[in-house]
């Protein structure tokens, strides 16, 4: 059991179970939308005082955060406890795509080079985690939702505002990577 | 503890997560390069999935273990909030290879300086509500 849980799970076994996060959020008393933390934590750091956006209860959402908190110790135990070692398995193409781009891929989840502590010191990890970072924050509350708010939740309940924010973050997805990774890396 | 149920579901999200390599940087890469089906994979069986579950709590009006009949509240319909908004997301998801939920997942697997990338996140956040009113919505 333990060695098949300690696998990378194949996308029919992770992609129900995110619905099935989403129900129980549901069933909780919650909803799935990740995003929402950001905003709570600008109104517990008081932000209301700029900001009307940020003026308002934000104690209801404490149930998010803990969700959150959930996630980093999950995190950790699959990482820790159910993790089998086995580098990871991505397409060819991709890994040969990147290489051109000078990134690199040692079988890791993520590109050490952007990943450290010390690579926010460089154009590029500053870049991929302050930029990047940014524009996701900025992006998901102009949209009003993330992937698991619009993607999962909104289109799951077949909600057309979701599908065009869909859209829009394969738009921005698709020239991030074809106009500006060739700009950004080379 | 009222919050104990939550903790739960996020660590199974958290391990959810991980194990479908979904917070890798690599596999949102492979995606938006269609080079490989795990990703829509992924997305695409949980809203099969979702797709049902929703339906079933409306027909049948389930209700929270609070008591309360589960809720959906529809979004204002626009285009160029959704798009604009989604477009800007986009980019962001590209270039830092992680959404919000996989942010939060990559601190509990050790990359520590994921958490500035939160604290930009946050502060995107931040500048939103202060520019919010000049944005088309």
């Amino acid at each position: 059991m333990i060695e098949f849980v300690s696998q990378a799970w194949p996308w029919y076994v992770s992609g129900p179970l995110i619905a099935m996060i989403m129900f129980l959020l549901l069933w909780a008393g919650g909803n799935f939308g990740v995003s929402s933390n950001l905003r709570t934590l600008c109104a517990i750091g008081g932000a209301g005082r700029k900001s009307k956006f940020f003026d308002f209860k934000w104690k209801d959402q404490i149930w998010n955060l803990v969700f959150v908190i959930g996630a980093i110790i999950g995190g950790f135990i699959a990482t820790h406890s159910l993790s089998s070692g086995v580098p990871l398995q991505i397409s060819q193409n991709t890994i040969s795509d990147l290489s051109d781009l000078n990134i690199g891929f040692q079988g890791g989840l993520v590109p050490e080079e952007f990943f450290t502590w010390s690579s926010l010191a460089s154009i590029r990890g500053f870049l991929v985690l302050i930029v990047g970072g940014f524009l996701v924050g900025f992006g998901a509350r102009w949209a009003g939702g993330c992937t698991s708010g619009h993607a999962i939740s909104g289109l799951s309940n077949l909600q057309l505002p979701s599908l065009i924010a869909v859209i829009g973050f394969f738009i921005g997805g698709l020239i991030m990577t074809f106009l500006f990774f060739p700009i950004i890396f080379n | 503890m009222k919050y104990f149920k939550y903790l739960f579901i996020g660590i199974l999200f958290g391990i959810i997560m991980t194990k479908s390599e979904a917070i890798s940087w690599y596999r949102i890469q492979e995606m938006f390069r269609f080079q490989s089906f795990h990703m829509y994979g992924i997305i695409a069986s949980a809203l099969g999935i979702g797709v049902v579950l929703t339906q079933f709590i409306k027909r049948i009006q389930l209700k929270s273990l609070n008591g309360e009949v589960i809720e959906f509240n529809p979004k204002e319909m626009s285009i160029p909030r959704y798009l604009l908004g989604g477009i800007v997301f986009g980019l962001g998801w590209a270039l830092s290879g992680a959404c919000p939920g996989p942010m939060f997942t990559l601190v509990g697997n050790g990359y520590s300086v994921i958490l500035v990338a939160i604290g930009s996140a946050i502060l995107g956040t931040f500048v939103y509500g202060l520019v919010r009113d000049r944005l088309p919505h």
